[in-house]
């Protein structure tokens, strides 16, 4: 093998492997990005019930409540519009009425959010900051320094 | 007093800095050994300047000086030890102090073990080390001075958050910070190399050393996280792609990349271009990783604007050094002459695909961190990239490389013999193929890809078991003779086959607790219970507890499989009276066949309490591959070859090992 053949066998073999995974990468971007969004925003769309979203707001208070079995409902709220849920499992140690939450899921047809993953992070300060920055713009914030708090990560 | 001494040792200590990047770079330029020679002690210095100021804000620490502001907002007079001494670097300002105390550990380290190194080199590597800690020692003063005091002094602190206080939490940042920041050498020697322009095969066998140091760090560190994730949060996952732990696995990827191709350079001084390449960019993901997570920038690039200051002054940071070395890097590597001609197919051909791999893995890493916060700034869509877009790029790429991996150490250097590699690797085919229509016939209606994956990790076992025997003759020569080839076996070798299969020991794990987990989520009243995977467990009732901080509901959970009774398991609730926060504390049973977990939920209306159960099979492999990895690494660093200080009878040792085969 001449040092040009070398050459083009090594230039080949990485250009397949960033082809690949460009390809990848593409494709991935199409199917597995979970966009954000505030009950608002929701009913200003039209999502499809199979659409993975991610909801952001404020717990509202006195909607917790507790159905058969595991199943929890609550109301999420950006100070506009507010939007259903329900979960079935164990809600995070932080989650209370009141407060910020992102809840992972979809939209039913029936308005109903079935959320399978609630995230509510580790401080009683934190708020998350796309629901922080959400509130904001619907005038509900209450301007906290504290709403970037640690979150428990933040200790890498 | 003391906060003030420690204050003023930083100060002192960011002179010296500034005196040793400057001096011996003059030095080195003018040709002068007294300039030159001002590194060696100044490097020392600053290390006994910066470990003095750290001994000062820990003795704040420990003595629960509440004056000053640092210790008042993350400490408490009713914490236990243990934790009032990790405080130190559980926040911010406390973290980037171990950060640079690390830096100019690894900086003292070169002056006083690398007396045999070019004074040259030497004086140059300590100079860009010096320069990274003054950057960032300004940056501790000026934004983040750990030293601050309140007037007057609050009573008693405010706590460091629950979840924190943790043992495996309390050794995961100083891990963590050894592998990033030792990644520094690799950038320093590969710096000093280009302002030399001039590098050789004796330069990888210095920078190989540091580099497997930082790695085994790394990996232990990331592992602990990890771990502490999984029992700690609740929820039984170990890995959530979560951007700060990506932060944290860019570097080590690269840095798995570099340890390989200074392999190619020490013992072929061919790739030099492309190891220093690695090494600039090793060290460039570390940096990244500590804006990442220091600057805020990952929760939202509103929460970076929140505090403007310390991220802006990272960014530039990373700019100057990132920049500064790639500039440095365009203009001079056209000097470093290539050598060592090799074809495609040999080990060095091997080690180039599994660099490639690595670092286009990394790469895609990379992007799904980075574009969420790209796309939050230009268009203000906001998005979170998970789990399922890893598992669509990172996977195919790295499941490749996984299956050439024992193909690698069978080549010969220069030129191998695929078709003989493949020969000797035909025993661990077939187990692996066994072993994939064991578990096939065993989980028939299980995802059918998994097999696959337990084939994989068994295959990368046996293959690096194959490696060793066919290196000392094990089935072609006399007993005396492998005995023999055994002894005389480098250690390097057994590292390297050691952390081969620990990746193996890996995969398994991370493949039979993603395929085949279980988990019950049900309310339980005190009698009730509740199967999973051959368990029974019944809920006794929970009784309150107090701990030295914390007010503790703990729940009792008899474990029974086949009628008999064998463990009880205790999950709870903490609340923190101080911090005013809870925690969960899952009850973990470790079976042979995998970990049993419970989490112990809210008490519902009717008295009942909500409860999580997972069975998580053979969950535990992840850590102990990472174990594995680790002591491999280890072993291959007591190699004489490697050890520090000793290059030159190293040189003629590995000219010999090369000139047998």
């Amino acid at each position: 093998m001449t040092r040009k053949q070398r050459r083009g066998v090594l230039i080949s073999t990485c250009l397949v492997v960033l082809g690949l995974a460009v390809g990848l990468v593409l494709y991935a971007m199409r199917d597995s990005i979970v966009f954000f969004y505030s009950p608002s925003d929701i009913a200003e769309m039209q999502l499809a019930p199979t659409q993975r979203i991610r909801l952001g707001g404020l717990v509202e208070t006195g909607s917790v409540e507790r159905a058969t079995g595991t199943t929890i409902r609550f109301v999420i709220t950006d100070g506009g519009k507010t939007l259903p849920v329900t979960f079935t499992g164990v809600l995070p140690d932080l989650f209370r009425e009141g407060q910020g939450v992102i809840a992972e899921g979809t939209v039913q047809a029936d308005g109903v959010f079935h959320a399978d993953n609630v995230l509510a992070k580790h401080d009683e300060n934190y708020m998350p900051p796309e629901v922080a920055a959400k509130l904001k713009t619907k005038g509900m914030w209450r301007g906290d320094s504290e709403a970037g708090g640690a979150s428990p990560q933040a200790t890498n | 007093m003391i906060a003030e001494v420690g204050h003023y040792a930083l100060i002192l200590a960011l002179g010296v800095a500034i005196v040793q990047t400057v001096l011996p770079l003059i030095g080195t330029r003018l040709r002068d050994p007294q300039l030159t020679a001002v590194a060696v002690p100044a490097a020392q210095a600053e290390f006994i300047l910066i470990g003095f100021a750290f001994l000062a804000l820990m003795t704040a620490y420990v003595t629960s000086d509440f004056s000053v502001a640092n210790v008042w907002q993350n400490s408490h007079s009713a914490k236990p030890m243990l934790y009032k001494i990790s405080g130190v670097w559980g926040n911010h300002e406390g973290s980037m102090l171990l950060w640079v105390l690390i830096l100019a550990l690894f900086g003292a380290a070169v002056s006083t073990f690398g007396k045999n190194l070019p004074r040259q080199l030497q004086a140059n590597v300590l100079a860009v080390q010096g320069s990274i800690a003054v950057a960032f020692l300004l940056f501790i003063i000026i934004t983040s001075n750990p030293f601050m005091r309140i007037d007057p002094a609050p009573f008693d602190g405010e706590g460091l958050n629950p979840v924190l206080q943790d043992p495996a939490l309390a050794f995961h940042p100083p891990f963590l910070y050894v592998g990033y920041v030792g990644f520094s050498m690799a950038f320093s020697f590969a710096v000093a190399a280009l302002i030399d322009g001039r590098i050789d095969a004796a330069w990888a066998r210095w920078v190989r050393p540091w580099t497997l140091a930082a790695w085994m760090c790394l990996t232990l560190g990331i592992a602990m996280g990890s771990w502490w994730a999984y029992y700690e949060l609740g929820w039984g996952g170990f890995w959530f792609w979560d951007p700060v732990e990506n932060a944290s696995f860019m570097p080590w990827l690269a840095g798995t990349a570099l340890l390989h191709s200074a392999l190619v350079m020490e013992k072929r001084d061919a790739l030099k271009v492309w190891t220093i390449l690695l090494a600039i960019i090793t060290f460039s993901l570390s940096l990244m990783g500590t804006f990442l997570v220091r600057s805020g920038v990952l929760t939202s690039v509103h929460a970076f604007a929140v505090d403007p200051e310390r991220g802006v002054f990272i960014l530039a940071i990373m700019g100057v050094f990132i920049g500064g070395a790639l500039v440095l890097f365009a203009w001079r590597a056209p000097l470093l002459t290539q050598g060592g001609l090799f074809a495609p197919i040999s080990r060095e051909g091997s080690l180039v695909l599994n660099n490639l791999l690595l670092t286009v893995a990394c790469a895609a890493v990379l992007v799904g961190t980075l574009y969420p916060l790209a796309l939050e700034a230009l268009t203000g869509d906001k998005i979170s990239v998970g789990a399922p877009f890893f598992n669509l790029t990172f996977v195919p790429l790295i499941v490749p490389l996984l299956i050439a991996m024992p193909f690698g150490p069978l080549l010969a250097w220069k030129r191998g013999d695929l078709l003989a590699a493949a020969q000797r690797l035909t025993a661990a085919a077939v187990v692996s193929l066994a072993v994939i229509i064991v578990v096939l016939a065993l989980h028939q209606n299980g995802p059918w890809l998994a097999p696959l994956g337990i084939g994989i990790g068994v295959w990368l076992i046996v293959g690096a078991v194959t490696e060793i025997a066919y290196r000392v003759k094990m089935f072609d020569a006399s007993g005396e003779e492998v005995w023999r080839r055994l002894r005389n076996l480098p250690r390097a070798a057994y590292g390297g086959a050691l952390a081969h299969a620990g990746v193996g020991v890996m995969v398994i794990g991370l493949v039979a607790t993603s395929a085949w987990r279980e988990e019950r989520i049900v309310a339980l009243a005190p009698g009730g219970s509740v199967d999973i995977a051959g368990y029974q467990l019944t809920f006794k009732g929970v009784v309150p507890r107090i701990g030295p901080n914390y007010r503790e509901r703990v729940g009792t959970f008899v474990i029974s499989r086949g009628g008999s009774q064998f463990t009880v398991l205790h999950p709870s609730k903490r609340e923190f009276t101080v911090e005013r926060s809870t925690t969960t504390e899952s009850g973990i049973h470790n079976g042979w066949r995998g970990d049993l977990y419970v989490v112990l939920g809210d008490q519902l209306k009717d008295g009942a309490f909500s409860v999580r159960v997972y069975f998580n099979p053979l969950v535990r492999l992840i850590w102990i591959g990472a174990l594995i990895m680790f002591f491999g690494g280890a072993v291959s660093l007591s190699d004489r070859r490697l050890r520090v200080g000793a290059p030159k009878r190293a040189r003629t040792k590995a000219a010999m090992a090369t000139g047998g085969k």
